[in-house]
Parts: C-alpha cells; sequence; structure tokens
C-alpha cells in the first residue's frame, strides 16, 4: 500500500509539473487589445444551407398536439427546399426533445447553439422551458424567433430580450377580446374563470377583467400536473357561475368537461384559443374516460378564438396550400391544427430569411423581423413587430365551434397590451398565398 | 520542531487517508483542467451537467451503499438547494460570492434533510424509500403554492453568475484561455465535486463511517458494540443531503432556472441508477453513473438521428438504450461496473480470497 502510494505520489507530481510547464506560456495577457469582430461568415449559414434549431416536447405529458408542430415546419421546409430553397439555401431543420423539463430544454439548446451551430432558433415551445434558456440565447446574440407560447415576457421588452420575439396573441390580449365579447353579447352572464397558475393564467386574468371585472363570480385555478379538478369544478358550480371561461392546456379542457359531466354542471363554456383544439380534446376525451365518451364531440357549441385559419377552413386558400403541403411532403398522420401552427412558423421563417437579404446575418434578421408587419401571411391579424415591441400575432377572432367546424362569431379584433383599444381589421385576414406557395418577400432596407 | 520529528510527521501523512483523499483530489483538479481547456463550449456545458449529477449521486452512494438507507427522495433535496441558490440569485444587482450562495445552498437543504432523516430513522428498507418518495411527489406542489415567491409553475429564472477577476486570470495564467460562462459553471461544479468527494471519502474511511457500515451490516451488534443507531443514521442522512443542496445549488446556475418541472420524480430514480449502474458506495462509481446519465441520452439520440431516424424515433430511443444498460449491467455485473471490475482485479491479485461484499472497502 505504501509504495503504490508513493507511486501515485510521483506520479501525481509529474503531472501537476507537466500541466504547469505546458501551460505557463501564457502568463500574463497580451496588452495590445486584439479586435474579436472580424466579420467571418455567418454562424449557421453556408453557401448553400441555413441551420435552424428547435425545441419541443416530443415525448412525455406535453407531446400530445405539440409534438406535431415541429412536423408540421419541417413538411413546409421540405416544400421551400424542393424548390430550390431561399437565395439558394436549403433549410436544414433540426428538432431536439426537451420533455418539457427546463433542465433537458437547458441541456438541448446548448448543443444546439454551441455544437450544431444554428443560425437561429424557431418555435421552441413552452413558457417554464423556454424561461430557462432565453438569456442564454439573448447573450449568444442568436435570434429566437417565434417562440411558441403566449407569454407576454417575449416580446414586452425588447431591450432585454432584443434576440427574442413572440408568436402567438399573447394571452393578456386574448383576455382582453374575450372579455369585451363577453360584455357585449353575455351583460348578465355570471362568469366563472378556470385558470392554469401561470402567466397563461395571471395575464389572461388580467385581460378579462378589463372588461367583466363586475361579472366575475369565481376564481378557480389549476396546477398543471396536479390532475384532479374536480374540486375547482365543483366549486364553479357552487358559486352559480352560468359562463365558464377556461384559459387551460388541453388535457384540461379534457378533464374540466369530464369532471363537469360527472357532477351534471352544465354552464356555457368558452376556452381560450390554446386548449381548444376539438380534434385532440376529443382523443384525450375517449383516452381519459376510457371509451365512455365515444364519438360525440363535447366540445359542440363551445365558444374560443382562432388566429391562424384551421383545418376545417377547407375552402381557405392558406389551408389549401397546407394541405397540399402536407399531401406531398407530410409524414405519418394528417393535416392537423398543429401541424398548420407549425406550417405557419416556418412560413414567416422563410419570409424574414428574405427579408434579411442575399446573405443574412443574425442582427440582419432580428432587423428583418422588426420591420415585418403587414407582409400577406396566414395569421388573420397583423404582427406587431417593432424596434419598441418583439410581441407577435396583434389579435383573433371569437369563434363557436359546430362539429369540427370554427364558425366565426366577430371580424379579426386587433388590440395590444394595457389599455390599447380593441379594433376590428380584416385587412391580413383577406389576404392569399402566392401562387408558389412561398413567400416572396422583398430584402428590408 | 526537530528534523526527526517533521520526518516523522510527513511519515504519519502520508499513510492517513487525509493524506491520500487530497492527493487524488489534486490529480483530480489537474485531470479536470486539462480536460475542460481541450474540449468545445458545448462539452464544457455537459461537464457541467455531469458535475452537479455526480455530487448528488456521491452523496446517495454514501447514504445507500455505507448506510443501507434507500433514498426516493433525492430529486426534491436538490429542489431545496436549486430554489435557495435561485432566490439569492433572481433578479439581484449584486449577487452574494459564489462561494456563500453555494454555501448557503448546502445549510438550507441540511436543515430539510435533518427533518427529514429524523423521520427516516425510524423508518426502515421500503418504509424509508416510501417517505422519502412522497417528498419527491410533494416538492413541486410546495414551489406551487408558494407561488408568490417561489415563482409557481413558472420557475424562478436564475441568472448566470460572471466569473471574478481573479479567477479569470488565474485559470488565463495556467492556460492562456479565456473563461465563458460555460466553463466557469464548469469549474464551479468541479471543484464543488471535487471538494466533496474528497470530504465524502474521508468521513468514510474515518470512524463515522466505520459506524455507518455497522449499522448497515448488523443494528443489534451495532448498538451493542455502543453505537447509537439512529444518530448515526440521521448523520448519513444529513450528509447525504447536503450532497444534494450543493448539487441543487450548481444545478440551478447551469439549468438557469429553478422550476417544479425540472424535478420530477425520475430526477430521484436516475440518481438512483446511477448509483446502481455505478456499483454501490463507490465514489468512482458515483461519477460513471453521472457521466452516463449526461452522455448516454445525448449521444444515442445523436447516433439515432445519423441513422436517418425521425426525431420522435431518436428521442425515444435514449430512454431505451439507458434502460437495457441498466438490466445489462444488473444482469452481467451485479455490484457495479466499478465495483465488479474491483473485484475481478482482486481475484486476479489473490486467487484465493472470495470476492469481497461489492459494498465493503468500496470508498478507498
Amino acid at each position: 500500500m505504501k509504495r503504490w502510494t508513493k507511486q501515485m505520489t510521483r506520479i501525481a507530481g509529474l503531472i501537476t509539473v507537466g500541466a504547469l510547464v505546458a501551460a505557463c506560456g501564457a502568463g500574463g495577457r497580451p496588452s495590445s487589445g486584439s479586435s474579436s469582430d472580424t466579420a467571418a461568415a455567418e454562424v449557421g449559414i453556408t453557401k448553400d444551407t441555413v441551420t435552424v434549431g428547435a425545441t419541443f416536447p416530443l415525448t412525455g405529458v406535453a407531446a400530445p398536439g405539440y409534438s406535431e408542430i415541429p412536423t408540421g415546419a419541417q413538411a413546409y421546409f421540405d416544400y421551400v427546399n424542393a424548390n430550390g430553397g431561399v437565395n439558394g439555401r436549403k433549410i436544414k431543420y433540426i428538432v431536439r426533445d426537451d420533455g418539457y423539463n427546463p433542465t433537458t430544454t437547458s441541456e438541448v439548446t446548448n448543443e444546439l447553439v454551441l455544437k450544431d451551430q444554428v443560425f437561429a432558433m424557431l418555435g421552441a415551445l413552452g413558457t417554464p422551458t423556454h424561461s430557462a434558456v432565453v438569456d442564454f440565447l439573448n447573450s449568444e446574440k442568436v435570434p429566437d424567433l417565434f417562440v411558441s407560447s403566449g407569454s407576454i415576457q417575449w416580446g414586452n421588452d425588447p431591450k432585454a430580450k432584443p434576440y427574442t420575439f413572440g408568436w402567438q396573441p399573447d394571452y393578456e390580449i386574448e383576455g382582453k377580446i374575450i372579455g369585451q365579447w363577453v360584455a357585449k353579447n353575455m351583460p348578465d352572464a355570471k362568469v366563472g374563470l378556470f385558470l392554469q397558475d401561470d402567466d397563461l393564467g395571471v395575464d389572461s386574468e388580467k385581460g378579462v377583467r378589463r372588461y367583466i371585472d363586475k361579472q366575475i363570480v369565481k376564481v378557480a385555478k389549476y396546477t398543471s400536473g396536479n390532475t384532479d379538478v374536480a374540486p375547482q369544478i365543483a366549486a364553479l358550480k357552487a358559486s352559480g357561475a352560468d359562463l365558464v371561461l377556461g384559459f387551460n392546456v388541453p388535457a384540461y379542457t379534457a378533464l374540466s368537461q369530464l369532471v363537469a359531466m360527472k357532477l351534471n354542471y352544465k354552464p356555457k363554456w368558452f376556452y381560450a384559443n390554446i386548449g381548444s383544439d376539438p380534434e385532440l380534446i376529443g382523443s384525450l376525451l375517449s383516452k381519459f374516460s376510457e371509451g365512455a365518451v365515444g364519438k360525440v364531440n363535447p366540445l359542440d357549441g363551445v365558444l374560443t378564438t382562432e388566429y391562424i385559419p384551421g383545418v376545417d377552413a377547407t375552402d381557405n386558400a392558406w389551408v389549401q396550400l397546407w394541405q397540399k403541403v402536407w399531401d406531398k411532403h407530410g409524414k405519418d398522420g394528417h393535416l392537423t391544427n398543429y401541424r398548420i401552427y407549425g406550417m405557419s412558423e416556418a412560413y414567416a421563417f422563410v419570409q424574414a430569411l428574405q427579408a434579411a437579404g442575399k446573405n443574412p446575418t443574425r442582427k440582419g434578421i432580428v432587423d428583418a423581423v422588426e420591420k415585418m408587419g403587414n407582409d400577406a401571411g396566414p395569421p388573420l391579424a397583423p404582427f406587431r413587430y417593432s424596434a419598441d415591441s418583439h410581441l407577435g400575432i396583434s389579435g383573433m377572432r371569437v369563434v363557436q365551434l359546430k362539429g369540427l367546424v370554427a364558425d366565426p362569431l366577430t371580424p379579426v379584433l386587433v388590440t395590444d397590451l394595457g389599455a390599447a383599444p380593441i379594433k376590428e381589421d380584416d385587412s391580413a385576414a383577406k389576404d392569399g398565398p402566392p401562387a408558389s406557395g412561398i413567400p416572396e418577400v422583398k430584402p428590408a432596407g | 520542531m526537530s528534523r526527526v520529528a517533521f520526518g516523522s510527521l510527513i511519515g504519519h501523512l502520508r499513510r492517513t487517508p487525509l493524506r491520500r483523499n487530497l492527493i487524488g483530489g489534486l490529480i483530480g483538479l489537474v485531470v479536470v483542467i486539462l480536460v475542460l481547456e481541450s474540449v468545445s463550449p458545448f462539452r464544457q456545458g455537459q461537464f457541467a451537467t455531469m458535475a452537479y449529477l455526480g455530487i448528488a449521486v456521491g452523496g446517495l452512494t454514501v447514504l445507500t451503499g455505507l448506510n443501507g438507507q434507500l433514498s426516493l427522495g433525492h430529486g426534491a433535496l436538490m429542489a431545496v438547494g436549486a430554489y435557495t441558490a435561485a432566490l439569492m440569485l433572481h433578479d439581484v444587482d449584486k449577487p452574494l460570492p459564489l462561494p456563500v450562495v453555494m454555501l448557503l445552498s448546502v445549510l438550507v437543504t441540511v436543515v430539510v434533510g435533518a427533518v427529514v432523516g429524523v423521520a427516516a430513522a425510524r423508518l426502515h428498507g421500503p418504509y424509508i424509500a416510501g417517505a422519502t418518495l412522497a417528498l419527491a411527489v410533494a416538492m413541486p406542489g410546495i414551489a406551487s403554492f408558494f407561488g408568490d415567491n417561489l415563482g409557481g409553475e413558472q420557475g424562478l429564472s436564475v441568472s448566470t453568475p460572471e466569473a471574478p477577476g481573479w479567477f479569470a486570470d488565474a485559470v488565463y495564467f495556467l492556460t492562456a484561455h479565456d473563461v465563458t460562462g460555460t466553463k466557469y459553471l464548469a469549474y464551479v461544479g468541479w471543484i464543488g465535486l471535487i471538494i466533496s468527494f474528497v470530504l465524502l471519502a474521508n468521513l468514510s474511511a474515518s470512524r463515522v463511517g466505520r459506524t455507518w457500515r455497522a449499522v448497515r451490516d448488523d443494528e443489534a451488534a451495532a448498538e451493542l458494540a455502543g453505537i447509537n443507531v439512529g444518530r448515526a443514521r440521521v448523520k448519513a442522512f444529513v450528509v447525504s443531503a447536503a450532497c444534494a443542496g450543493l448539487a441543487g445549488g450548481v444545478m440551478a446556475m447551469v439549468v438557469r432556472i429553478a422550476a417544479p418541472s425540472g424535478f420530477p420524480l425520475t430526477l430521484s430514480l436516475s440518481l438512483l441508477t446511477a448509483v446502481v449502474l455505478g456499483g454501490l458506495g463507490s465514489l468512482f462509481g458515483a461519477l460513471i453513473g453521472a457521466a452516463l446519465l449526461t452522455f448516454l441520452p445525448q449521444a444515442v439520440t445523436g447516433l439515432g438521428q445519423s441513422l436517418g431516424l425521425g426525431d420522435l424515433q431518436s428521442a425515444q430511443l435514449a430512454p431505451l438504450v439507458y434502460g437495457l444498460t441498466l438490466v445489462l449491467v444488473i444482469l452481467l455485473a451485479p455490484a457495479g461496473l466499478v465495483g465488479t471490475i474491483r473485484n475481478a482485479w482482486r481475484r486476479r491479485q489473490s486467487p484465493d480470497t472470495a470476492p469481497i461484499h461489492p459494498q465493503q472497502e468500496a470508498m478507498q
């Protein structure tokens, strides 16, 4: 034992000395200030490729629905690549699974940025997950485009997060639009709120209360992960609420419907867009109830909102384009609203890339997105992007589900945070895609 | 002091585990510097992850391997450490010095660990596992319940601390490389790991470690020998919790957020699988286990993608391969990777002696 220790001591000494000698070349810092900003080729861009990264929950509890978004985006990029790409560059789209766990998001985002060397992030999903990486992406100056979450934190402070851009209408303006609609059309309703206890619930409640503060009789909050919502629904029932506004994710739409059926509670339901995909809710319901709730669509007659045309609008030019793209480049399954969501983000990315010019840079695409507003695109309302706001789509319309079809009840309503008024604006809803199906945006000057 | 006395002091020191462990720690530090300076920033990030997992697995392997207590709640203890660090590093202009933050993470977790440990000391075997499991399940609820202070579902974001000037200069002096944020965190993690492993190895070779083993092997005999069994168990739990707290503190900085969804039940379980993979009670095994937890999923996903599998299939491949590895290790190397190799080595050295119990002596 003693000899072994002695040997190890010698080896340790040798290694230490060796390391010190090998390293001592540095000693002090060079005194001359070396300029580091050599304008080399931009990260993630080559003569014929642009590499884009994304993180999505492909596995785990959040995977149903959300895992379809990147398949839609991939199909659209395949379509663009098959037609020559953008300025001769093919788009390489790398998706990594984070299982909706921020720890994993952090790891895979490191991988995308540091190892895969992506040019930009596109559509990374989730509020807690993306919070873990937003500072990192901004400090590394990676464009963080179109975050798939309605939290206002992606866009309300561009000075702190200059590289991050939101995508969908944020929860606060959705709350405002829903609140105003209720105040106008159901002024006598006793309103109960069913809220997810995070930005989704908090921001929406703020928006709703701006219009119907006095009508609200009960607020019930759930924490995601706890699947027992019976106490919340029972409390809503006991309060006598006859209109329930649900700001929740899809699984909780299904759970709240199941519990309400059990309690024989039949208010009018109004779900926010995020939790109202009828196809997904239907499949979740039959899964949760182990087949007891079958083919009948429980969301028939439910109110909700929409900001991009969905699969039900088969005569819409955008949906026809998505169908064409999916038939040609889609993998398994059929076109769903989640895939359309992914394709719309991909379409907006191609617009941004074109606007960034022939030799796009990270800074260049950020500047280009800030000028993106009224270019024809799939969203029903224009973007709000500017140097002062990186918030996404500015509005939506209220619809009623009839079977799987969304029947518009209002024109497109657009607004902004805080006291900004709600206006009708159908301008962006009437456009259609160019014949090629690929945007034709001129470089932003 | 006379020369003879000095010489004998050196001789004495060389024979003690403290000396051995300190030398081991120094070698470890040199290796860490060499490795961190030669790998890409992405790998540095992975090494930072490996460091915090290693610290937590090290603490757990001491608890389970040396003292025989099975904890399924170490993920929750990491969460305590992570939230403590996050509260001090969330939206503050002038954060406390990092060692202070780490120390406070450890202290708070020690307090929680002591409370849980006292309860666990009254229980045996699967019941401890059950009690600690409850802790792991309750943890996300606590964060949501005190949502105003702990950020609820979204958690607390952590601003990555910058490397202090003297540290950057020291690293630059030695290696001629600047310290980036990721590299700094990797250094912080590995220095924490080396310190905690030296302390753990020392503790295990000391009287305390012997009492822990005695309690594990035969409670009645240990009690007859004058060991306070309950106290020994609480002590082991507290030490293990301290490691989990430090691991959580480092984790909060590496992940840049402390959120309930970051501490699912699977975190506690994967720490335990790392202990089993490496070999019960072995600190080196803990490192191997942490390395597998860190590198295997990413490597397998990458392999799946380069083989032309879709994103979803590649993502599903990682847990599958990890599970298969675990099954294979348990079938082929029941004492864990390090334990089995060590046993084989011993058999070659002296074929007559029976293989030593995997848990014994593993800490050297």
